[in-house]
């Protein structure tokens, strides 16, 4: 086992560890330490990223993510006052159906990768993914989505600045 | 065992389902937008696993585009979750009802 594959096993758990602890906390409901383990997860699969090479885009995912939208997340959790929560008691049934729903998916889905998996010839890695390649690939055959994904942006925020006003006339 | 992209791809359907369980069993409004953020980024794991393994950039610029739209939807829903808040005074999804017949 090399040193790639043992950094990757730590990884994955902690990445899955602190996934856990977003949704299901058993200590806590307050949505502020779920708002903290999700910085963490993404900074744990910022890790993954690297591993795979995507130094880029680890270096985005924790400048967005943890940067921006983890923050936005909590301004908006001191903003609201959200003491109730800790009060409310979760239904019973609709969480068991709610899980084995789930479990079902995960059970499709994990049992069609490892049947695929056996017939996947081994590859040799030859990609490196660096910043001026990515670039270039943007530039060339993705130019009109990037366009598109800027209108995309500047309609967020037009929408973003509409929904935030005190009353809409 | 060497790690290969079926590593991957199992960590990736695992935060996806933890995600999915969450928007599910969950019912406060910001801890559901928090699963679906999960869930986002195990597609996006998924995606730079598939472009590492196959030798191709494209699939890091669909996450690239993913991480965009991504802050955009967190943008647009967290005002809309604002919004909520100041009419019904609760980030409750049981309290939202409005448009229940």
């Amino acid at each position: 086992m090399s040193a790639a594959d043992i950094f990757f096993y730590i990884l994955a758990f902690l990445t899955v560890a602190c996934g856990v602890m977003v949704v299901a906390n058993p200590f806590s409901r307050n949505p502020v330490t779920s708002a903290m383990f999700l910085v963490l997860t993404i900074v744990f699969m910022a890790g993954l990223f690297i591993l795979l090479n995507a130094f880029f885009l680890a270096a985005v995912q924790i400048l967005v993510y943890a940067g921006a939208v983890i923050v936005l997340f909590l301004f908006v959790i001191m903003l609201l006052d959200l003491k109730e929560e800790e009060r409310r008691k979760v239904k019973t049934i609709g969480a068991g159906l709610g899980t084995i729903a789930v479990g079902a998916i995960a059970f499709l889905i994990g049992r069609s990768i490892l049947s695929y998996a056996k017939t996947l010839p081994p590859t040799e890695l030859t990609l490196q993914g660096s910043t001026v390649a990515l670039g270039r690939k943007l530039f060339t055959d993705y130019v009109l989505p990037f366009e598109i994904l800027s209108l995309l942006l500047l309609v967020a925020m037009v929408g973003v600045i509409l929904l935030s006003k005190k009353d809409l006339k | 065992m060497n790690v290969g992209l079926e590593h991957y791809l199992i960590v990736s359907t695992i935060l996806f389902c933890l995600g999915l369980w969450g928007v599910i069993v969950r019912r406060n409004l910001l801890i559901i937008y928090m699963s679906l953020e999960l869930m986002l980024n195990a597609a996006n794991l998924a995606l730079v696993a598939f472009s590492r393994y196959n030798n191709k950039m494209d699939g890091q610029v669909i996450v690239f585009f993913i991480i965009t739209v991504a802050a955009a939807e967190v943008a647009v829903g967290l005002a809309l979750i604002v919004a909520l808040y100041r009419k019904k005074q609760s980030a409750h999804v049981e309290d939202l009802t409005t448009m229940k017949l």
